[in-house]
């Protein structure tokens, strides 16, 4: 039960207190679940982040989980994720309804406008960084550039281009090892 | 169906295909605005900067934000908590149970060769489908006005352009997110955005 209280409050803090999810939650991981508690070591977390990028979901929760199902199992798991989200609930709740109540307020309205052209620029950056990031090889560059134009001129459903280009990836795979061999 | 039901069985396929993080939710959110009109594509680009600037994992703000506004729309404050928190809930549940599963056999997911080969196409897919979304979000948030129509904003164009830029650099580009949303916000104010 203890440790159940724990996981929860440490990952609370750790919710709480850091800004952007992702690699900006490394310091603060290592800092609360390595140097401070010895739940796990740093390879493990390296591990749990790596795992995390490349499976679904946010990738803070998807470490939540890991490190407390090592600790307690699937409730474990559970708890360590209740309280990694918690914290986000509880404030973005409170702004969204402050924010809803004075959304006729001309000020506000300016306000937001400028801070809309901030959020684009911001995230143009994030593809570019994603882009970094994905771009193994030309093979890949083909898959951005096809999978661009084709959503672009389509609404194509998210769920069946994953779907997709994760087969052309295994497929490829295959062809290459194939070609090694021979 | 039930708005809550509808909310978290969404939220629930979120979770379960949205691949590389927050981001990664971001056409999926786009494709749940258009489909079900429950936001607009600005209404979204606003909870995007929203979610960046409150503490917390970014991907999980833009959950329980979204639940908020679609939740308010039907029931009003108490329908846009529920909302909130189902979102949130939904998103990370197929999280809980994948990982749960990985857990037991770590060392073998991480050396898989199909896993790793299934990454490789997927990356680029996705980033593909977040530039995407993000082309959306610019269309609507800055270059639409009042009436819905095409808009040319000279100056939100301008500060747009200018943040992207100033972004290139290094040190500039380590600054919190909220440095940034402030000084727009300041600007929008005073140029009457």
């Amino acid at each position: 039960m203890k440790i159940l209280l724990q996981l929860f409050i440490t990952f609370a803090k750790i919710g709480g207190l850091t800004f952007g999810g992702g690699l900006a939650m490394l310091p603060m991981l290592k800092h609360e679940l390595v140097t401070k508690r010895d739940w796990v070591t740093e390879d493990e977390i390296m591990d749990y982040y790596a795992i995390g990028q490349c499976t679904p979901g946010i990738i803070a929760v998807n470490t939540a989980t890991f490190v407390g199902y090592k600790k307690k199992g699937i409730i474990g798991g559970i708890v360590a994720t209740l309280g990694m989200v918690t914290p986000s609930i509880v404030i973005i709740l409170a702004i969204a309804s402050l924010l809803e109540a004075f959304m006729d307020n001309a000020i506000l309205q300016h306000a937001l406008s400028g801070i809309r052209a901030a959020a684009c620029a911001l995230i143009v950056n994030t593809v570019i960084t994603l882009a970094k990031k994905s771009f193994a090889d030309v093979l890949c560059i083909i898959i951005f550039v096809a999978v661009l134009a084709l959503s672009l001129a389509f609404s194509l459903p998210s769920v069946a281009v994953i779907a997709v280009a994760g087969l052309i990836g295994v497929v490829t795979g295959i062809i290459r090892a194939r070609r090694a061999k021979a | 169906m039930n708005i809550f039901l509808l909310l978290f069985l969404e939220f629930f396929k979120v979770g379960l295909f949205a691949i590389g993080g927050g981001p990664a939710t971001i056409p999926f959110l786009s494709e749940l605005g258009e489909k079900y009109g429950w936001y607009t594509q600005e209404k979204l680009t606003t909870i995007i900067a929203i979610s960046e600037t409150t503490p917390g994992p970014v991907g999980i703000n833009m959950a329980t934000y979204v639940g908020y506004s679609t939740g308010t729309q039907v029931y009003g404050l108490w329908g846009g908590i529920v909302g909130g928190i189902l979102a949130t809930l939904a998103l990370v549940a197929p999280s809980i149970i994948i990982i749960c599963i990985i857990s037991k056999f770590l060392a073998s997911f991480r050396n898989n060769k199909i896993v790793n080969d299934a990454f490789y196409g997927i990356r680029p897919a996705v980033t593909a489908l977040v530039a995407c979304a993000v082309i959306s979000l610019i269309k609507e948030s800055i270059f639409t006005g009042a009436d819905g129509g095409f808009e040319f904003n000279l100056f939100s164009t301008l500060l747009f352009a200018a943040i992207f830029v100033l972004l290139q650099f290094k040190k500039l580009k380590k600054l919190h997110p909220v440095f940034w949303f402030v000084g727009a916000a300041v600007l929008g104010i005073v140029f009457k955005l």
